[in-house]
C-alpha cells in the first residue's frame, strides 16, 4: 500500500522546485503589497477625521472576518463584470495582498499604540511635522514590537499562496495538482510540497527572530 | 461665548513681555484646572512655579508648549498670539499650520526626558535642525556638538538613551531642546525622575543656562532651594490659581498668604 517511488520523486522534483520560485515570488509580492497596505490602513485609523476612521475600520474587519479563498474568488470572478478583467497573477496577488494588509494593520496599530505618549510630546516641542514624527520617530519605535507579528505573517502568506492555485496561479500546489493529474499518483508530489513548506517554514521562523534581534540592536533598543 | 474683541490683535508698547497669558482658563470636562490666569514673564527672566501637586503647575507650561489646547483667554508669545490667529481683525482660536510657525520659539524638558531611544545622544540633537530648521547636517552636528560640550555629554554623544543614566538623559535632552534656539525654555519638574545624587549634575546645567543666556525660563520645580537660588520670581500655585508670586527672598522667607506658609512648612518638613 505504500509503495512510494524514488525515480518518480526525482522526475517530478525539478517541476515542483520551479513552482517553488512561483510560490516564494507569490508570497514576496503579496507580503510586500501586505506591509505597505496595512501601515496605510494603521494610519488611516489614526486621523482626526472619526469618518476615514470608521470606514477604515469596518473594512478592515470585513476582510479578517471572511475567507481568504472566498475573496481571490471574488476579485478574479466578479471583476470582469464589472469590466474589470484581471490575470490570476494580477488577482491573486491582489487579494492575498488585501487579506495580509488587513492582518498588519492590526499588528501595526498595537505597534503604534505601544509608543509612548512622551515621544508624541517630544515631537511637538521641536516642533517636527506630523510626516516626520510618524516615519523618523514613531514608526521606528513602532517596529520592533510589530516584528513578531509580522513575522508570524509572512510564514502564514506562504502557507496561504496554495490558495492561489483555485485560480489557476502556477504555484506549488497547483503544479503538484498538474502532475497528480496527469500522472494518477499523488502521494510523491503532494509529500513533497509538504515537505517543501516545512523546509521553508522552520527556518524561516528562526531566522525571522534573529532578525528581530538585529533589528532591536541596529535601533539601540534592548 | 467670550468676548475676543478685548484681547489685541498683538502686544505693542515698550515692555512687551516675552509670555504673557490673558484671563487663561483650562478645564477638563466639568474640573477647571486653571482658572483666569494671568502671568507675565518678561525678556531674559527665570519664573519658577511652586505648589501642591494638582495645582495645575504642569498644565500652565503644557499650554504654552501647545500640547494643551485652553478654553478661554489668549496666550500672548513674544508680543505675537500663540493660541490664536487673527482673522478679520478678531482672534479665533490657531490652525495647525498656526500653531507650528507660533511655537517655534519655545523649547521644553519633560520629567521623563523623552529622549528618542532609537537614536544616539547627538541623533537626538540634531534631529530638530536638521528636519525642522532644515540645516546642513555638518551646521547642525558643530551646533549639536557644542551644546553637548555645554552639558557635559560630548563623551557619550554616540551613545543611545539607554545607556545613559537618568542625570545624563535629562542633560542630552537640554541640550537637544536649546539646539533649536528657543526665545523661551520649559522645565516640567526636570530632576523629580532622578536619583538625588544626579540631581545636582542638572541643575548645574540650568544654572549655568541662567548664568551665562539671555533665555527666557519657566521652570516648576519641587527643590525649594534651588528655585530659591536662581529664580528672578516665583509664583506659587494653589487649585489653579497665583496664590502668591514675587522674588524669592520675599515668597520664601517671608510668605505673606497662609497657603504659601502652610505649603512651605509642609515641604520643609518632608525635606
Ligand atoms: N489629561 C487630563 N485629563 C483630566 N484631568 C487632567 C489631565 N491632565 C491633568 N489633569 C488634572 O488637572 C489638574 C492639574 O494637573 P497638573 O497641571 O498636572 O498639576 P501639577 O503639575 O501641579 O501637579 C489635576 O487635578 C489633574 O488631575
Ligand atoms: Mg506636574
Amino acid at each position: 500500500m505504500f509503495d512510494w517511488r524514488w525515480d518518480f520523486t526525482f522526475e517530478i522534483l525539478p517541476r515542483l522546485l520551479q513552482a517553488t520560485l512561483n510560490t516564494l515570488a507569490a508570497a514576496g509580492i503579496g507580503y510586500g503589497i501586505a506591509v505597505v497596505l496595512g501601515l496605510v490602513f494603521a494610519l488611516a485609523q489614526r486621523t482626526p477625521s472619526r469618518i476615514v476612521t470608521m470606514v477604515v475600520r469596518e473594512c478592515v474587519e470585513f476582510i479578517r472576518s471572511t475567507p481568504l479563498v472566498l475573496q481571490i474568488f471574488f476579485v478574479f470572478f466578479v471583476g470582469p463584470q464589472f469590466g474589470i478583467r484581471l490575470s490570476p497573477w494580477v488577482a491573486g496577488m491582489i487579494a492575498i495582498g488585501l487579506h495580509y494588509s488587513a492582518y498588519l494593520s492590526e499588528v501595526y496599530r498595537g505597534g503604534l499604540e505601544s509608543v509612548p505618549k512622551g515621544q508624541w510630546e517630544a515631537c511637538t516641542a521641536l516642533n517636527l511635522s506630523t510626516t516626520k514624527t510618524y516615519f523618523r520617530v514613531i514608526i521606528p519605535q513602532a517596529l520592533p514590537p510589530s516584528l513578531a507579528g509580522m513575522g508570524n505573517y509572512l510564514v502564514g502568506i506562504f502557507k496561504d499562496t496554495p490558495m492561489l492555485s483555485v485560480i489557476g496561479v502556477a504555484e506549488l500546489m497547483q503544479a503538484a495538482n498538474a502532475i497528480g493529474g496527469s500522472h494518477y499518483r499523488y502521494l510523491e508530489p503532494y509529500t513533497m510540497v509538504g515537505i517543501i513548506f516545512l523546509a521553508i517554514s522552520l527556518p524561516a521562523a528562526g531566522l525571522i527572530r534573529v532578525f528581530e534581534a538585529w533589528v532591536r540592536k541596529k535601533l539601540g533598543m534592548n | 461665548m467670550e468676548d475676543m474683541s478685548q484681547y489685541p490683535l498683538e502686544l505693542s508698547g515698550p515692555d512687551v513681555p516675552m509670555v504673557r497669558f490673558m484671563n487663561v482658563t483650562k478645564s477638563y470636562g466639568a474640573l477647571t484646572v486653571l482658572d483666569n490666569l494671568n502671568l507675565d514673564v518678561s525678556e531674559g527672566e527665570m519664573v519658577t512655579v511652586i505648589g501642591p501637586s494638582g495645582s495645575g503647575k504642569t498644565t500652565v507650561l503644557r499650554m504654552l508648549m501647545t500640547l494643551e489646547t485652553i478654553n478661554g483667554g489668549v496666550i500672548y508669545v513674544d508680543g505675537q498670539p500663540l493660541t490664536h490667529m487673527a482673522k478679520n481683525g478678531v482672534l479665533v482660536p490657531a490652525d495647525a499650520k498656526y500653531l507650528r510657525r507660533a511655537r517655534s520659539s519655545i523649547g521644553m524638558c519633560f520629567q521623563h526626558f523623552n529622549l528618542f531611544p532609537h537614536m544616539t545622544a547627538l541623533q537626538n540633537c540634531m534631529e530638530g535642525p536638521v528636519q525642522v530648521l532644515g540645516l546642513p547636517k555638518a551646521e547642525a552636528r558643530d551646533r549639536s556638538e557644542e551644546l553637548l560640550s555645554m552639558v557635559g555629554m560630548i563623551d557619550k554623544k554616540d551613545q543611545h538613551p539607554s545607556r545613559l543614566s537618568g542625570g545624563q538623559q535629562q542633560r542630552v535632552a537640554i541640550a537637544r531642546a536649546l539646539a533649536m534656539r528657543p526665545k523661551v525654555m520649559l522645565f516640567d519638574e526636570v530632576t523629580s525622575a532622578l536619583d538625588p545624587e544626579v540631581i545636582g549634575e542638572v541643575t548645574g546645567v540650568i544654572r549655568k543656562l541662567v548664568a551665562e543666556h539671555n533665555l527666557t525660563m519657566l521652570m516648576v520645580t519641587h527643590q525649594m532651594g534651588f528655585a530659591r537660588d536662581i529664580s528672578d520670581r516665583v509664583c506659587f500655585f494653589y487649585q489653579g490659581k497665583i496664590e502668591e508670586q514675587g522674588p524669592p527672598e520675599g515668597l520664601f522667607g517671608n510668605p505673606q498668604r497662609e497657603r504659601t506658609q502652610q505649603f512651605l512648612s509642609a515641604v520643609k518638613a518632608a525635606d
